[in-house]
């Protein structure tokens, strides 16, 4: 399946926002956002540190610590259904059973003190009301299905006897073990190694594509997104900036900052260059955020306007948006 | 050896380094680092040894950057620390410029420290939370007697912070009031401060945000321009490697596998866990990305504790034959400058 073969919608997130108000001011981590997520699709999160990206997908598993955190305003309607209006026991319901979670740091987001085993059955007894026996032989049958070699022996090892490659499979298996509609994958394979990258990667496409399940993935990795996902956001101080298919996202990125990001990596495919192009600056500070477009202050492409007015998402070619006044091909403004 | 103590001017100091650009500043003859392993509380026992560093060689030409690569737990990070003598090797030799570093004692080693210095990854841990960063800057030109008075070291802090791109009303920043990138260049400016010929870089750009990873980057390769700078580059993303290098070593699990120019490496690599390596980076284009062949290694890298017999990536190994599982592949030149170790080429 190259894209969606359904187009079924699974998540609608409309007008979303997340504040999280500290002693030093109001941060506007996600400041209106919109997306979409189909049945079986793979939506790719990219930004740096602090544009939001992982504060969106909590958002999504309403895991915003409150306080300091808030939902201001949004709806995340999952199919069909508000999931900020529902109950914490609706809500729980959804919660590792429809939508899962896989975090980033394979070593802490494990329990220490029980056996792989046990922390795959609890949440197949919870929500599949599996009885003990069952559950056991489903935990093995999700291990082998991530690949672990000797799982029926393994499964009742403690986490501390993997490696971490192999802890996050274990993680994916259990954000697999109810069969969810959506697996949010935050930094799936930061902490590990490139050759463990590749090999959990491909885990995690194969799985995709066998149970048509739809995938977020959140990452700072323009390289792992281009290989997997069909759609990319880019974000950028809590708001979307660039909307596209990955193809377009590589070869026709519309955003000054999506280009920067591209430029600024030292790519193995392509000839040496004698000097990168960064992006000169900073990320923004978020409780004090500039007016008008938040990256103007980093941007080689600015106009007056820009200085004034915050662009929203306008469309730029098919299924393409970007939030920039200016064109970045022509170099001219907009019409 | 250089023991003279008086303090010189700023810009003369490199020259006076022995060696001169293109000749052999470091050489490295059959490195050991090995980490014992005690059992037992009251009555220590060794019991084994971690081999996190197994007998290997190279050498960096003044004024040229040596990239070293592999996966955590290879023991690139220890290479950097056994060459600064910042963990006292077991066996094996590290002469810079001449000089047996392996033989002298702790205080011949300080006078000679200011003529190496290392940048760390982790631009958090790596500052002191409660020195300002003049501070930081400046406790290398106390320590090494470097400023005649408070005055000249002021002086001196100022355009080290210039010459890293901050600005000189910086200093009485703490660094928690800097952004990663700008503490990144405070840790370079520290290593400059003593006008070192030899830096460690270890993996200086992996704990920053895409976008800032390439101005610091950039400020590395223009730093070595302007000061004939000699770098030994730790990381483990082979695109930035591949970028600032002259030649890059890849290690694995203690050893080392290959180590060629840059293009020899990237072009036409001999060594099977170089391939494997370098088809799984990812290349930030779907098109371009679905053409390459990939290969993707089984399995985990083995315990140090307990490595492999004969080769030690034979368990992982694609074109494994008998002979890798028993007899450990010599080091050799296959062709001028290009080192491998492998069997099977």
């Amino acid at each position: 399946m190259t894209t969606n073969g359904t187009d079924k919608l699974l998540l609608d997130v409309q007008d979303l926002r997340t504040h999280f108000f500290t002693q030093s001011g109001v941060v506007k981590a996600v400041d209106g956002v919109n997306w979409q997520l189909a049945e079986g699709e793979t939506l790719a999160l990219v930004g740096e540190s602090g544009s939001g990206k992982s504060v969106s997908a909590l958002t999504v598993m309403r895991l915003i610590p409150s306080p300091p955190g808030k939902i201001v305003s949004g709806k995340i309607l999952f199919q069909g259904h508000d999931i900020l209006q529902m109950s914490q026991k609706e809500i729980r319901a959804i919660r590792g059973n429809k939508i899962a979670m896989v975090f980033q740091e394979p070593m802490t987001s494990l329990n220490p003190v029980l056996t792989i085993r046990r922390q795959l059955t609890e949440t197949l007894e919870l929500h599949l009301k599996m009885n003990k026996k069952a559950a056991k032989d489903r935990a093995v049958e999700l291990l082998l299905m991530v690949g672990i070699p000797d799982a029926a022996r393994r499964v009742d090892d403690y986490p501390h006897q993997f490696s971490g490659g192999m802890r996050q499979r274990v993680m994916i298996a259990i954000a697999l073990a109810c069969d969810p509609k959506l697996i949010i994958a935050d930094e799936p394979t930061t902490a590990l190694d490139v050759t463990i990258q590749a090999q959990v990667l491909e885990v995690i496409k194969d799985l995709s594509e066998r149970f048509n399940t739809a995938i977020m993935i959140i990452t700072h990795n323009l390289g792992i997104v281009a290989r997997f996902a069909h759609r990319v956001n880019v974000m950028y101080a809590g708001h979307i900036i660039e909307t596209a298919s990955a193809k377009d996202t590589y070869g026709n990125p519309a955003h000054p900052y999506t280009l920067g990001l591209l430029q600024s990596v030292p790519r193995l495919d392509e000839p040496r260059k004698s000097r990168l192009v960064p992006i000169e600056g900073s990320p923004p500070d978020l409780t004090n955020l500039p007016k008008g477009c938040p990256f103007r202050p980093r941007c080689t492409f600015a106009i007056d306007r820009c200085a004034e007015e915050n662009p929203p998402l306008m469309l730029v070619g098919e299924k393409h948006w970007a939030a920039c006044w200016v064109d970045v091909k022509t170099r001219r403004p907009r019409p | 050896m250089t023991t003279q103590a008086p303090p010189r001017p700023a810009a003369t100091a490199r020259d006076s380094g022995k060696t001169k650009l293109g000749e052999t500043m470091l050489d490295v003859r059959n490195l050991k680092m090995y980490f014992p392993v005690h059992q037992g509380i009251v009555i220590q026992k060794k019991v084994a040894d971690v081999k996190a560093v197994d007998g290997i060689s190279f050498y960096i030409k003044k004024g040229e950057t040596l990239g070293l690569v592999g996966e955590s737990g290879c023991g690139k990070t220890t290479t950097g620390r056994a060459v600064l003598q910042l963990h006292r090797p077991t066996a094996g030799e590290v002469l810079f410029e001449g000089t047996d570093l392996t033989k002298l004692n702790s205080k011949q080693m300080r006078t000679l420290r200011r003529q190496m210095q290392i940048i760390f990854q982790d631009p958090y841990g790596s500052l002191n939370p409660r020195m300002t960063a003049g501070g930081i800057i400046g406790e290398p030109l106390v320590i090494h007697g470097l400023a005649a008075s408070k005055k000249d070291r002021l002086d001196r802090v100022a355009e080290l912070l210039t010459t890293v791109g901050l600005a000189p009303y910086m200093r009485d920043r703490y660094p928690h009031e800097f952004s990663g990138g700008q503490r990144q260049r405070i840790g370079i400016a520290r290593a400059l401060a003593v006008d070192p010929g030899f830096i460690v870089c270890d993996e200086p750009v992996s704990a920053l945000d895409v976008s800032i990873q390439a101005q610091v980057i950039n400020l590395l390769e223009s730093l070595q321009e302007k000061f004939q700078l000699t770098y030994l580059f730790i990381a483990h993303d082979l695109a930035v490697v591949r970028h600032i290098s002259d030649r890059i070593c890849v290690m694995y699990l203690g050893k080392t596998m290959e180590l060629a120019s840059r293009e020899e490496i990237y072009e036409n690599p001999l060594h099977p866990y170089t391939k494997a390596l370098l088809s799984a980076v990812p290349i930030p284009d779907p098109i371009a990305d679905a053409k390459r062949e990939r290969i993707i290694l089984t399995g985990d890298v083995p315990s140090p504790l307990r490595p492999p017999v004969g080769c030690v990536f034979h368990t992982r190994c694609p074109i494994a034959i008998d002979t890798c599982k028993q007899v450990i592949p010599e080091w050799r030149e296959a062709s001028p400058g290009h080192f491998v170790a492998c069997h099977r080429v």
